[in-house]
């Protein structure tokens, strides 16, 4: 068993779980924040991003003891009372479908739009098509999903 | 008014999923819950010799392993197909048993064995590793033409040659005279390649037995909950229907995979009465891709003739379609009538002929995805058309222009009769919208770059709003596809809507309400849609077949029919006026050309207080109505994409393309136009990217998305999307349907751009690299030689 504490969406926690718990069935099943979504087993499709220290990163394919000590902040904890520029965007753009990859979306959409502006680089379309590459979508065909992020990207 | 038809309305159920409180059934944790994990067969043909779960019925959490065989002793049904297809011989089809768990033999990858339930999921898969099954191997088939080969190995016994049916459709004779007299016959080969549907979520169940009521419930990832529940029960023997209640929460994404009920939700449930536990199976994406129903996988040959100025003279078509190891629901249906009905397209066809043979294999079930059989159809003839207009030097957008029907209702050969469309004008739409005259320059200047750039089309019709229940029934359905709907007004006036629809991401919490913010004008945000669990909606036929709106929201536009004209007498009676003075608009109940009136929540809350009812109201506000449709409706399009394809490697991008739908009536723009976008994505990742691909033994190679290429967002261009309009006039509000346009239409407007790049009218899907760089090279070789 591995002791692991952790800030979750700006709360500590501090739970003791099997040492080959994923992240992922860390917050899922122990935490209960189910907005983290697997929806493979490749690390491909990307519903589980989530942001670990500021950074996106895959839930299912990171041991919970890994990111002992670390601040992860999930789907659950982006909107701060309001909701944020990202998950407007999804809304007033239609960026969304079924809703299942939604969460790793917004995550993914936020940190490129964060890192770009840190590095002073132009989020074009092309780049956030590129960016897109480890989240996959079947409802949308990404058509609003690109122009949700762009809208986001030009108020955040 | 703001809310209502034709409004770009923002989506109702957004918030929950933008911030992560969607429930899914995998988010759901029950009391006492177990989990499920499945053994499966890892030989796509053996028969099971023995079972041995001492192992794993020994290991500390391990609650219990059971068998087909403990299934079968129990009662527990075998899986259903559900509509008895003929043969042309006039002899029924021959289909499998398809038992929930394998009682003899195992007869594709992945079928399930034994199910082990565990207190953690990942002792439960622990576990299943631990169950010793003695397999004996035997010969498999995996392709649908070597299915029907002399010596093939025999899926079933009881299906010989592994034929399930070989069935026809329009006149032979005619057809053949057609094809003699032919100025020009056009001959082609085409695949449809075998796809997995990929729906995000993948599916999961949770059973719950209480046992002091001796009742089920079970949370499923399903498109047509009322139809499950109705499956289980009269034909799975799993509970009757009074005591099972089946929820389908948030479903992610469904594609035609979520309408069948499967092996593991029958399993789950039969297991909870057995253990006395919850529970619970979430299937991995690899068991995804091994168990959920693929689509497509049709082999054809077809011809057309053609007279001196083009005009079609024939069609005949001979269709192989597989349909795996079991036929499963929808299976049978797929590649007859929801296929070989479609097989005149947008043309006036004077003769049509074809036939299909549905072979059994050993690979997983076959059943509708996206379009179901309608892609399959759409396919085969808009790639002949464009492949005869280069062979006779047409233009393809001429040749098809002299072909179209043109005059409704139009009676094809091949029994549908289209009410309404209007095909020249959105031809012209979207070669207007794909600025076509500028093509030449386009591709000049592409080729200085180095790139071959190409245009195709698609012009396409669909059969849709699934569908009228005594048409279907004369054709071989096992039930009716009408569907119901219920508005409740409460006292102060807001409104719930209950449907027999299931939405797993067409967003109906947002259309369906606009059709109530429209009828009362009253805010949309007073308006609920309740769908997807048995004890809430009365009974439903789910969504599958673009027949939400069409069906299900004409359904609800007679309930709301119902409680217009209840308010209507009511307020007559309560402001002292007549009923054809009375005038709804703007939340108010009006006398029209007075001043007198009553506010919405006025009436609702009249209706239920019931001091002063005309003398025959029963007091309430609440209306029921089922709809059955007089006829499908037939969205129809035209899609044109234009790809550049790099000589040097092969690789396609598509770089431009246009969508030009005639939906009828449309809603909520927005919402249409996203099921557009992703249809449209779902075909260009057929054309390009995707395939299921077993090896010859059986074996599936593409068992994960690092082996099966799914579109990603760089994989695609943003759309142009343009709509026209000739309402249905079989529905009240003229809607067609829009959910599966994309799919169908799109594969081969990519193909067609492709073969006009390359010079090479001989391409197959998935146009991956490498074959486009052989078609490039094929083509090349006699230029070279001149």
């Amino acid at each position: 068993m591995a002791e692991i504490s952790m800030t979750v969406n700006g709360k500590a926690v501090k739970r003791s779980v099997p040492d080959n718990t994923l992240l992922s069935d860390f917050l899922r099943e122990n935490l209960r924040l189910t907005g983290t979504h697997i929806g493979c087993d490749t690390s491909q499709c990307g519903a589980c991003v989530l942001h670990v220290d500021g950074k996106a990163m895959k839930a299912c394919t990171l041991l919970a003891a890994a990111v002992d000590g670390s601040t992860v902040t999930t789907i659950e904890g982006l909107a701060n009372g309001d909701l944020h520029p990202m998950q407007k965007a999804f809304n007033d753009n239609h960026g969304l479908q079924c809703g299942f990859c939604t969460p790793g979306m917004i995550m993914s959409g936020v940190d490129m739009v964060v890192r770009y502006k840190a590095e002073g680089r132009e989020l074009t379309e092309e780049a956030i098509r590129h960016e897109l590459e480890g989240n996959i979508c079947r409802c949308t065909g990404y058509h609003n999903i690109v122009k949700s992020i762009q809208q986001a990207a030009a108020e955040m | 008014m703001s809310d209502g038809i034709g409004a770009r309305v923002k989506r109702k159920e957004d918030k929950r999923f933008i911030t992560g409180k969607g429930k899914y059934t995998d988010d759901i944790r029950m009391e006492n819950q177990a989990y499920a994990a499945f053994v499966r067969s890892p030989h796509a043909h053996a028969k099971v010799k023995g079972i041995d779960a001492s192992g794993a019925e020994a290991m500390e959490g391990v609650i219990a392993v059971h068998t087909g065989p403990e299934l079968k002793a129990d009662g527990i049904g075998d899986i259903i197909t559900g509509w008895a297809i003929t043969s042309r011989d006039g002899n029924p089809m021959k289909t499998g048993v398809w038992s929930p768990l394998v009682t003899e033999r195992a007869r594709y990858l992945g079928d399930a064995v034994a199910i082990v339930v565990a207190e953690t999921e990942a002792l439960a898969r622990r576990a299943a590793e631990e169950v010793e099954v003695d397999y004996e191997t035997l010969p498999a088939v995996v392709g649908a033409p070597d299915a029907l080969a002399d010596g093939a190995p025999q899926v079933h016994e009881n299906v010989p040659g592994n034929l399930i049916y070989d069935w026809e459709l329009g006149t032979e004779t005619a057809t053949d005279e057609g094809l003699a007299r032919a100025a020009h016959v056009t001959e082609i080969e085409v695949t449809n390649n075998r796809l997995a549907p990929n729906a995000m979520e993948p599916r999961s169940a949770i059973a719950v037995f209480d046992e002091a009521e001796d009742h089920y419930t079970l949370y499923t990832t399903s498109q047509n909950p009322h139809v499950a529940r109705l499956v289980l029960s009269a034909f799975y023997n799993v509970a009757p229907e009074h005591k099972l209640r089946v929820i389908a929460p948030d479903v992610g994404g469904g594609f035609g995979s979520k309408i069948y009920i499967y092996p593991e939700e029958i399993a789950c449930l039969w297991a909870s009465m057995k253990t006395g536990r919850s529970v619970k199976w979430t299937s991995t994406r690899s068991e995804a891709f091994m168990t959920d129903a693929h689509g497509r996988d049709h082999f054809t040959k077809l011809k057309m003739g053609f007279d001196e100025s083009g005009k079609i003279t024939a069609f005949k078509v001979d269709t192989i379609a597989n349909l795996g190891a079991y036929a499963s629901l929808f299976a049978t249906v797929t590649p007859t009538y929801l296929y070989g009905t479609l097989w005149s397209g947008q043309y006036d066809i004077p003769a049509i002929y074809g036939t299909v043979r549905a072979v059994h294999t050993n690979t997983v079930p076959v059943d509708a995805y996206r379009g179901a059989g309608r892609p399959e159809a759409t396919y085969m003839i808009e790639r002949i058309m464009e492949t005869a207009a280069r062979e006779m030097g047409m233009d393809p957008a001429e040749l098809r222009r002299i072909n179209f029907i043109k005059e409704f209702p139009y009676q094809t050969q091949v029994l549908l009769n289209y009410d309404a469309g209007d095909f020249p004008t959105i031809l012209d739409m979207a070669q207007k919208a794909a600025d076509v005259a500028g093509f030449p320059a386009r591709r000049a200047e592409a080729e200085a770059r180095g790139k071959l750039r190409g245009i195709g089309y698609s012009t396409f019709i669909e059969a849709c709003g699934l569908a009228p229940s005594a048409a279907v029934g004369s054709l071989g359905a096992g039930v009716g596809l009408w569907e119901s709907a219920e508005v409740r007004v409460n006292p102060v006036g807001t409104i719930e809507i209950l449907t027999g629809s299931h939405s797993h991401g067409q967003g109906h919490e947002t259309t369906f309400a606009q059709l109530a913010a429209d009828r009362f004008g009253i805010p949309i945000d007073n308006v609920s849609i309740v769908h997807g669990d048995t004890d809430k909606v009365q009974f439903g036929m789910g969504t599958y077949g673009s027949r939400s709106g069409p069906v299900g929201m004409s359904a609800i536009m007679k309930a709301l029919d119902k409680v217009e004209a209840k308010v209507r007498k009511l307020a007559a009676h309560t402001l002292e006026a007549s009923e054809d003075d009375i005038v709804i608009e703007s939340g108010e109940v009006k006398v029209a050309g007075t001043d007198r009136k009553m506010a919405w929540h006025e009436v609702g809350l009249a209706a239920y207080v019931a001091h002063n009812l005309p003398p025959d109201m029963e007091p309430g506000l609440k209306e029921g109505a089922f709809f059955d449709p007089v006829n499908f409706s037939f969205p129809s399009g035209c899609f044109i994409c234009e790809v550049e394809v790099d000589p040097e490697t092969g690789v396609t991008e598509i770089v431009q393309f246009t969508a030009a739908d005639d939906f009828g009536t449309i809603i909520n723009p927005m919402i249409v136009e996203g099921q557009v976008h992703g249809g449209v994505t779902q075909g260009i990742g057929q054309a390009l990217l995707e395939e299921a691909v077993y090896d010859e033994t059986g074996q599936l190679l593409t068992g994960s998305y690092m082996d099966y290429a799914m579109p990603r967002a760089d994989d695609v261009p943003f759309y142009v999307v343009e709509h026209g309009c000739t309402p249905s006039p079989n529905n009240p509000l003229g809607l067609k349907g829009c959910g599966e346009a994309g799919a169908i239409g799109a594969p081969p407007a990519v193909i067609n751009a492709i073969t006009d790049a390359t010079g090479n009218n001989d391409l197959q899907m998935p146009a991956a690299p490498a074959r486009v760089w052989a078609a490039l090279n094929t083509a090349r070789a006699p230029m070279a030689a001149e």
